[in-house]
């Protein structure tokens, strides 16, 4: 399953286009996604940055439109830390949506628990409910959550429910001193051998 | 800065006053917990002390140590600009019999104050108008910022799930790795010494 093919059609012609039922529904969902903001933490201002202007990174993907109800939302953003005392409350929001429904971890700390490794708070959501996107990161950088978004979108065209972990764009502390070299020495940016 | 309120302290309680130090220009007095109440009162009430405001009220765990825990409070007067750290200690090594007047009568922020020393290390303040658990959760069993109290025991209030309600593996991949997260809290350090050696 893929794309929608666009097909132009010339005022001459006449035509029609086959497709699979999956595939139209998939596709209304991955560009229709209603969210539910359960935003906890730190990473809610990072959130807010994500689908302000700058980024604008809901709006172009069509789940700009936040639903504080979770029956009418199909995707839980996650957003911060979750603790033992506020459990019960996530997976109650979570049995509330309508089905079909994802999850986006936003955060190390929604993912794993992060640093908070303690009495206090649970270590990541998928010990809850279960999570299809984790985004990485204290807090992630917008454009990782935008990838997280398109990672979503891509599992959900494809009809995939296993969890994904957005990769980083590169890992600071593997190879970017080579990646660094590689710009360099093609020229990217100055510094080095052109 | 407040020495003179120490020396007033000694001069009026006495062997109450159980030691004084000034540091960096932080007066500290320890004091009985039996005469607790009567000393803050009187620091509350004397016209050359008047410390109308309560900053802070906290617990501490000195766990090898008899008496185990601390009660700190941190007095502030505004209209005489001074300041004074006021401690009690109470306890048993077991942690039992920690018990301390409560200060609600005084400063009205001692009440949620107190309740988080509560919840947190055990300690009741007797005539507290509402001692019950403010940040855990009722159903919590134990004080966890005891030193006795686990490291990584979590009380969770929904069961988590289990590998096969899930039916996909829950292990973490990287970058969150097997420990959830950064578990610096439980490095063995004395390990990780012998392994730079």
């Amino acid at each position: 399953m893929g794309e929608l093919k666009q097909v132009t059609l010339e005022p001459s012609e006449s035509g029609f286009a086959t497709t699979k039922l999956d595939s139209l529904l998939n596709w209304a969902r991955k560009w229709s996604l209603f969210k539910y903001p359960f935003v906890t933490a730190c990473c809610g201002m990072e959130f807010m940055a994500l689908t302000s202007p700058r980024f604008d990174g809901t709006a172009r993907f069509g789940a700009e439109a936040p639903r504080f109800s979770p029956r009418q939302s199909d995707l839980l953003w996650v957003v911060g830390t979750i603790s033992q005392r506020q459990a019960p409350v996530l997976k109650r929001i979570y049995e509330q949506m309508m089905e079909p429904k994802w999850v986006l971890g936003f955060g190390t700390c929604a993912s794993s628990g992060g640093f908070y490794d303690n009495y206090t708070t649970v270590a990541g959501i998928d010990k809850i409910i279960p999570c299809d996107v984790y985004v990485p990161g204290c807090p992630p950088r917008p454009e990782a959550v935008i990838d997280g978004l398109m990672l979503l979108q891509d599992k959900i065209a494809t009809g995939d429910r296993t969890p994904r972990i957005v990769k980083p764009r590169f890992d600071p502390a593997q190879g970017h001193q080579e990646q660094l070299v590689q710009l360099r020495t093609k020229g990217f940016i100055d510094g080095g051998a052109k | 800065m407040s020495k003179a309120v120490l020396q007033k302290l000694q001069a009026t309680f006495g062997a109450a006053v159980l030691e004084t130090h000034s540091q960096f220009g932080d007066d500290t007095a320890v004091v009985e917990p039996s005469r607790w109440l009567e000393i803050a009162t009187f620091l509350r009430d004397d016209p050359a002390c008047a410390f109308e405001m309560m900053s802070d009220l906290c617990g501490v765990d000195r766990f090898d140590v008899t008496p185990r825990f601390e009660v700190v409070i941190h007095l502030n007067s505004l209209s005489k600009g001074h300041r004074i750290r006021l401690k009690t200690r109470v306890g048993d090594e077991d942690g039992e019999g920690a018990q301390v007047a409560s200060l609600v009568g005084l400063w009205k922020t001692a009440n949620w104050l107190e309740r988080e020393v509560f919840d947190m290390f055990g300690i009741t303040f007797q005539t507290h108008p509402d001692l019950r658990r403010i940040l855990m959760y009722p159903e919590f069993v134990g004080y966890p910022l005891r030193k006795d109290y686990p490291a990584e025991k979590t009380q969770p209030l929904v069961a988590y799930r289990t590998e096969e309600e899930a039916g996909v593996p829950l292990d973490k991949q990287a970058p969150f790795g097997p420990h959830e997260g950064m578990s610096f809290a439980r490095n063995d350090f004395t390990k990780r010494a012998e392994d730079a050696n």
